[in-house]
């Protein structure tokens, strides 16, 4: 009970949230509300199937360059198009990229993917005529429900109507998962994840739930990637690059992917740490490098770990 | 005639890039071999040699060193740095051996992390270059193409190392004690044998090849912060190539990495490394353990 308290808590800050924070940290809520579409999508994967993907950036990427792509090269301006075109896309890749990858567990599974996704990246930044190169491509305004809001300022887009929409994305995101993660479906991705030999033998075919928990976090991803081109105007090679794969395996294991809010904790606490930390010294990776250690090594329940009494990844 | 002096160009440049490729990749075998840890910050440690090196060599220059010598302080500095495994593995690694290979693998990256940020607070963002001391040696002429011999010597050093770890590893007491405990660590340690001097040894020399290998590497090219994190894909391409935890491997590996990538460079540049990751693809889908790896997934 007390988690749907702080549930509607939260809820409730979220929507009240650009009436009363300063317009910086709403624009910095933007990418944390991407980031946890994305996160949500990889704890299927990490914490619920037990696969560490060291590749997911892939899926940011092509998520991220699809939505580039239809806003530059094509007259789609629309945002719930460039979502479900982002969601399709990854789907597709994932599909045989997911088929290949579930074959192997632990090491090779995380190498298949990081090898994946360095050819994606390495795809974004030679073919510069369709990708542009290391420099990127923009990312035209998108309109949001159809509604054309060219004529509004730049910040008060972003804080206004798009972080809205961003937060309505989240959301649904939240949902979709919570059924699918408490769905038989997401019971026998977790009976599968602690004994594959048994899982097996009670019939169930452990790769396919593990291609089909790929595929899903894959689209998650994508979704999520699309969402954090619009607020910079711009996507760039680096987000399918290895070690953004290992940033977002951080903020998962930040926030602690035994839980089911947990990656979304850690998604937040990320972004607003970095900003901090950066506002202060240039060098956030020394300090995050430091946290990721302690983490690893004293808290490796991460922060959700210190709210709740220990819970199974069941959500509690 | 220009087209085989281009080919024999092409090609020593790629077992020159081999040949440093082959150090990192050797250090992440042995690791992996022994501790069953794939380190992320081998490429790290690499970067780090290249740093320390360069300025050891600048301080070596600016004391009044003759150029000649500037291996010897490059080389020492290298290997001294190597020294940073021995506080990683005591400081860091020993906490998580019981632990699941995802929070292994993590801490390493936490490592990545960490080290990046250290080379840019001590050396700044700028590259940083040993001058004109790469062609201290001069040129020859081989098959018709023009090399730096300071390549060559690289190129031999490096199958001096290869041979040395061969050695190491068949004939000397310490070399069986690897062996042993990569096979099975239980027994071994059974045996009575002390696996936290085996640990802290191992990973300490596994972090000086790599360090050696950065610190070769850099009057050939200059020190750049990104350099670890691009080198490690690489490495890791090597490792998979080969097969993991396996020396042979490294050195095959290191060799079909670094060949192929100089000649997609000369052939059609865009394909670069996009022709390595697909070639690691193929071997991990159609021959998971590589060419000489013995542990299947």
């Amino acid at each position: 009970m007390t988690g749907r308290r702080v549930l509607a808590l939260v809820a409730t800050a979220m929507l009240a949230l650009p009436l009363v924070a300063s317009e910086y940290h709403v624009t910095l809520m933007l990418p944390f509300m991407a980031y946890g579409v994305v996160l949500l999508g990889l704890n299927l994967l990490f914490g619920y199937t037990g696969l560490v993907s060291f590749g997911h950036a892939l899926f940011i990427g092509i998520g991220a360059y699809t939505g580039a792509v239809l806003t530059t090269h094509t007259r789609v301006r629309s945002l719930e198009l460039m979502l479900v075109a982002a969601g399709v896309v990854a789907a597709a890749v994932a599909a045989p990229v997911g088929a290949l990858c579930v074959r192997y567990v632990k090491i090779y599974f995380g190498m298949l993917t990081l090898a994946f996704g360095m050819v994606f990246y390495t795809f974004l930044l030679k073919f510069y005529r369709l990708t542009g190169g290391d420099e990127g491509m923009r990312v035209l305004r998108p309109s949001l429900l159809g509604l054309d809001l060219d004529g509004m300022g730049k910040v008060a887009y972003l804080v206004g109507p798009y972080y809205y929409y961003s937060l309505a994305v989240l959301a649904l995101a939240v949902l979709a998962m919570w059924r699918i993660v408490h769905s038989p479906f997401g019971l026998c991705l977790r009976t599968v994840r602690d004994n594959p030999t048994k899982a097996e033998a009670l019939g169930l075919s452990v790769r396919w739930y593990r291609w089909g928990a790929f595929v899903i976090s894959a689209v998650y991803a994508a979704v999520g990637g699309a969402l954090l081109g619009p607020p910079t105007g711009n996507v760039d090679p680096t987000l399918a690059y290895w070690t953004h794969s290992g940033n977002i395996v951080f903020m998962t294991l930040l926030g602690g992917f035994g839980s089911f809010f947990g990656p979304l904790l850690g998604a937040f606490a990320f972004i607003f740490l970095q900003d901090t930390v950066m506002s202060v010294v240039p060098y956030w990776r020394l300090i995050f490098g430091a946290l990721l250690a302690f983490i690893v090594i004293c808290a490796p329940g991460g922060l959700m770990a210190l709210f709740t009494r220990r819970r199974e990844a069941t959500g509690g | 005639v220009a087209v085989s002096v281009h080919v024999v160009n092409v090609l020593l440049s790629g077992i020159f890039h081999a040949a440093i490729l082959f150090l990192v990749a050797a250090g992440l075998q042995v690791v992996f071999g022994v501790q069953k840890i794939f380190n992320l910050a081998c490429g790290s440690f690499y970067a780090l040699g290249a740093y320390v090196g360069v300025s050891a060599v600048q301080a070596f220059t600016a004391a009044g060193g003759p150029p000649v010598l500037f291996v010897l302080p490059l080389v020492t500095a290298g290997l001294a740095v190597g020294a940073v495994g021995l506080a990683v593995e005591r400081g860091l690694l020993r906490f998580i051996y019981d632990r699941d290979e995802t929070f292994q693998l993590l801490l390493t990256f936490a490592l990545v992390l960490m080290l990046e940020d250290v080379i840019r607070l001590t050396w700044g963002t700028a590259p940083q270059s040993t001058g004109g001391l790469y062609l201290v040696y001069g040129q020859v002429s081989l098959f018709g193409a023009t090399v730096p011999v300071y390549n060559l010597i690289v190129i031999a050093a490096s199958l001096a190392i290869a041979g040395g770890i061969g050695w190491l590893l068949t004939r000397t007491v310490f070399g069986r004690i690897i062996r042993a405990t990569a096979e099975n660590r239980e027994m071994a340690e059974a045996l009575g044998i002390d696996m936290r001097r085996v640990y802290a040894k191992v990973f300490t020399l596994g972090t000086a090849l790599g360090t050696l290998g950065g610190a070769l590497v850099i009057p050939a090219t200059a020190a750049m912060s990104e350099m670890g994190i691009e080198l490690i894909v690489e490495a890791f391409a090597v490792v998979v190539i080969g097969g993991l935890g396996s020396m042979r491997g490294a050195f095959v590996g290191a060799l079909v990495v670094g060949v192929l990538r100089a000649v997609a460079i000369s052939v059609y540049p865009e394909l670069e490394m996009l022709l390595i990751y697909l070639l690691v693809i193929a071997v991990l889908v159609l021959r998971p353990r590589g060419l000489f790896g013995v542990v299947a997934p």
